[in-house]
């Protein structure tokens, strides 16, 4: 399916950031909106500012397309980290400060044999995640949903906090182990 | 070369966005000037990715998609202005200062110890401290986890050595007296779960012992 295809987006991106194309937008957004939508909703924000948040990083991507560099993250993580900020922004009233930026050349081209790496790692990485028991992937998720902390997780689970963080860990050498 | 890096459980929550903001600004700060613990960052940010993708689409109403359309046709492209920097304040931790290392507003906190609050909005707090070379960290009070990473300069404890872009994770079960290198003054971010609380008379007793 061409959705599960990086490069798919890595061409939609391009699309948006040099031809302003809005039918490529409206791909990117039937794709990401839903997604990310469900996402902010696990988080625990209700239907209206779960939509608020999708629209504020839509624009965003829009606006900053121009700065997505393929081979440093995938499309799905770049929006990720936008949706991510905002959330922070927005429900937890609080700045996320960031790592001072690398000096990237900015006329740089993007190097071929890295775009094409990041790619299959991100493709794997999904494939990964999708084949992790149950268990351990429903924590992953938790994780990422909310401002759960171990602790949190546990309660929320009823699962002791060492088996949460044995759990955690044996999903994340799973995906490494997927990825090497 | 980076000695003292962040955990896993760390680097996963701030990519997860749950860390408050005062230990983000710690994380980012070592980020900043570690490059092995950027790179796992950014890899905690393609699991989220992922893991945001992988999730069941929830049906968009029409409308969420117009405004959008509406929004970008009013805004075009938009590029952040450069970041402040430093030589010795990376990027995120020069954005609280305001500048470089002469705007800190720097308090005394004793024997020749100065620290900066810095303004976040959480219960933890972020300060710079500014060590004379040779001098002991006051001894201080914390409850949970403390975060402290070299700007300047360089510190002991117990046996280990913290340098510039080094970050030191303390737990309260974690007894420690850091001692500044002698060689030049140190200045270090920490932060803390709760606020702290000096106790003037420790490094003055200290720093006999320690023969300083």
């Amino acid at each position: 399916m061409k959705e599960d295809n990086h490069g798919y987006w890595i061409d939609q991106m391009r699309r948006i950031s040099e031809n302003r194309d809005e039918d490529a937008f409206v791909a990117l957004f039937q794709h990401f909106a839903p997604r990310m939508k469900s996402f902010l909703m696990r988080s625990g924000s209700d239907n209206a500012l779960a939509e608020e948040i999708v629209q504020d990083v839509m624009t965003t991507v829009w606006r900053k397309a121009h700065l997505f560099n393929p081979t440093r993250a995938s499309v799905s993580t770049w929006i990720y980290t936008i949706a991510r900020n905002r959330r922070v922004d927005l429900i937890r009233r609080q700045k996320r400060p960031e790592p001072e930026d690398l000096p990237w050349g900015p006329e740089q081209e993007p190097d071929q044999t890295d775009l094409i790496g990041l790619q299959q790692e991100s493709e794997q990485l999904g494939v990964a995640l999708s084949a992790l028991p149950e268990k351990q992937r429903i924590l992953i998720e938790k994780a990422y949903f909310g401002d759960l902390s171990h602790g949190e997780i546990a309660a929320e689970t009823g699962l002791p906090l060492g088996t949460i963080k044995s759990r955690i860990r044996l999903a994340l050498d799973r995906l490494r182990h997927a990825m090497s | 070369m980076i000695k003292h890096h962040l955990t896993e459980d760390l680097l996963m929550a701030y990519s997860a966005g749950a860390l408050s903001e005062a230990f983000s600004l710690a994380v980012a700060t070592h980020i900043s000037l570690c490059d092995e613990c950027r790179a796992a960052a950014e890899s905690y940010d393609a699991v989220g990715g992922a893991v945001m993708v992988s999730t069941d689409a929830a049906p968009v109403s029409d409308s969420c998609l117009s405004n959008t359309l509406a929004a970008i046709r009013e805004a075009d492209t938009e590029t952040p202005a450069p970041r402040l920097t430093d030589t010795v304040l990376p990027s995120p931790l020069a954005e609280y200062v305001g500048g470089g290392v002469d705007k800190i507003k720097w308090k005394s906190a004793g024997m020749g110890v100065k620290q900066a609050i810095l303004p976040t909005n959480d219960d933890a707090v972020a300060r710079l401290l500014y060590i004379p070379a040779g001098a002991a960290v006051p001894d201080h009070g914390h409850g949970g986890l403390e975060l402290t990473c070299v700007l300047q300069g360089a510190f002991r404890d117990e046996d280990m050595r913290f340098a510039r872009g080094d970050i030191e994770v303390a737990t309260e079960e974690v007894d420690h007296t850091p001692i500044a290198d002698i060689s030049e003054d140190c200045i270090c971010l920490a932060v803390t779960d709760a606020p702290l609380k000096f106790k003037g008379w420790l490094p003055r007793l200290a720093q006999p012992f320690l023969g300083i």
